[in-house]
């Protein structure tokens, strides 16, 4: 009992009939979570490709606050191929359309996250790490390295590295909304200290690209990790919610 | 239990792979949708959503940043038109612009008509400032010219007037300048009358201390500086108040607009 109380929203509620011997189905995510997690997971797709797409018009990326073809180009890039950008042609216009309409639904949806995770103590509980699992870091980047997944009563809890990784999105999240809107000449009237913080407009426009790319990674890393730990009970408990527990090794 | 994480695991993979060697916009058929006219209006929702953010967050009179002179980009990159051209635009610039009129008329008490040394000699504004263009890229420029309040002012704005539209002498279709205001490619563009009244908002004649030069918009060009580089119209003839755009031209109340480019270009 006292574990099921520690062990967090996670694993909160056990489903009875499911409890028996060497099968434990417990409901893993809660509903806000999973409805908010598949909206941010299209919307960062079209983000990421429209993004892109925009990128196409002017490739290369400066520090300060200005710079264009006959300035000193922090990162040169080449154009970014049809097949990974939204929609599947270079149109700045179009990409644009996509892009911004799909960043209000990243804000909103995020909001909305963001209140439900704090109310409900989501954040507080299942993210924020404790002392304990700052501890395990060492111990719990070597169980992934060797690709040991966590079984049993671990497995009901996230990880300190999920944790951190969570969090480090939801920090990468912030960061483009912000950086996006320092690109915005209306809004560097409405808050040039803004603009001044991240080191001027280019910067960025520089900033908001490489957490883009710091998100892709996230994703990359997130996507391998959900097949190593098991594609359909993970993929299953962010759609239903139930999650088969990971036997103990005996 | 191995055997089975293998198998999911090789699913996985499969599906992540399918997922990343696909093309993105064909597996949800972005393209298509992009060419649906009713999803383009879902999309255009946005707009309306950011202009009444910005409008909301935006302090009337809320000034865009402005630079030292050290902060001036030493190349100002010129876009879209570097050159109106045709046998009147050629003389204008062989004359120093001394027959080019600017005239101020629509839902106006007294329309207007002024010269380039009439502008000259009417109070002005100087102001360092970063244009950003809708690309990405981003200058600093150093604009002179007449505060656009000023000249409403003395036309006298109707009540009914919502929008200023600027016809230009460029025209981007290929087209040399052909003098015409609504033939095919011909730049114009419009702004709100409250974006029109703000203290920076210039129709500017000097760039960095010297007379415009032909690539950046010789002899008159707006400067609206909460907006994109794309609002900045060059080579201004023709300053109408409207209470409407959607029966000039394309409808979308400029060039770039009728090419599918926001009308707002706030972000």
């Amino acid at each position: 009992m006292l574990m099921q109380r520690t062990a967090g929203a996670l694993a909160g509620r056990r489903h009875a009939a499911d409890v028996e011997p060497g099968r434990e189905v417990i409901h893993r995510h809660a509903w806000p979570v999973r409805v908010t997690h598949w909206i941010n997971a299209l919307t960062l797709f079209i983000l990421v490709g429209s993004g892109l797409n925009i990128l196409n018009a002017h490739p290369r990326l400066y520090w300060g606050q200005k710079g264009s073809d006959f300035d000193h180009a922090f990162i040169t890039l080449h154009a970014w191929p049809d097949w990974l950008i939204v929609p599947s042609y270079t149109d700045l216009a179009d990409a644009r359309h996509w892009h911004f309409f799909f960043a209000w639904v990243l804000v909103v949806n995020g909001v909305v996250y963001l209140l439900w995770s704090l109310l409900s103590r989501h954040i507080q509980r299942d993210l924020w790490p404790t002392t304990a699992d700052l501890r395990a870091i060492p111990s719990s980047i070597r169980d992934h390295v060797l690709l040991r997944h966590p079984r049993g009563e671990a497995a009901k809890r996230y990880n300190v590295l999920q944790r951190l990784a969570y969090l480090g999105l939801l920090l990468l999240v912030c960061g483009m909304v912000v950086t996006g809107l320092a690109m915005s000449p209306g809004l560097d009237a409405a808050a040039p200290w803004l603009v001044w913080a991240l080191g001027g407009r280019q910067s960025a426009r520089t900033l908001h690209f490489l957490f883009a790319f710091s998100i892709v990674l996230f994703i990359a890393v997130h996507l391998a990790e959900v097949a190593l730990a098991g594609v359909i009970n993970e993929v299953r408990s962010m759609i239903t919610g139930r999650y088969t527990v990971p036997r103990e090794r005996s | 239990m191995a055997i089975i994480t293998r198998r999911q695991a090789l699913i996985g993979g499969l599906a992540g792979g399918g997922l990343l060697l696909g093309s993105c916009s064909k597996i949800f058929q972005a393209d298509a949708l992009t060419e649906s006219a009713s999803f383009q209006r879902v999309l255009a929702a946005a707009q309306a959503w950011t202009l009444s953010t910005q409008r909301l967050l935006l302090r009337r009179n809320a000034m865009a940043q402005e630079y030292k002179p050290s902060d001036i980009s030493p190349h100002f990159k010129a876009n879209g038109t570097f050159n109106p051209g045709g046998e009147w635009y050629d003389r204008q610039v062989a004359e120093r612009f001394a027959d080019w009129r600017l005239r101020i008329d629509g839902l106006v008490t007294h329309p207007l008509t002024l010269s380039v040394a009439e502008l000259r000699r009417l109070p002005s504004r100087s102001q360092i400032t970063r244009h950003d263009c809708v690309e990405g890229w981003s200058a600093i420029g150093g604009w002179t010219g007449v505060p656009l309040a000023l000249l409403l002012h003395a036309a006298g704005v109707r009540p009914s007037a919502r929008f200023l539209v600027f016809y230009c002498a460029d025209n981007l279709d290929g087209e040399p300048s052909k003098g015409g205001e609504q033939s095919p490619g011909q730049y114009y563009e419009s702004i709100a009358l409250e974006d029109a009244m703000h203290p920076q908002t210039l129709i500017a004649y000097d760039m960095n201390g010297k007379p415009l030069d032909v690539p950046h918009g010789a002899p008159l060009r707006l400067r609206v500086e909460q907006q994109l580089g794309y609002k900045q119209a060059k080579y201004i003839r023709h300053i109408q108040l409207v209470s409407d755009f959607r029966r000039i031209a394309g409808g979308h109340g400029g060039y770039w607009e009728d090419n599918g480019y926001d009308w707002y270009a706030g972000i």
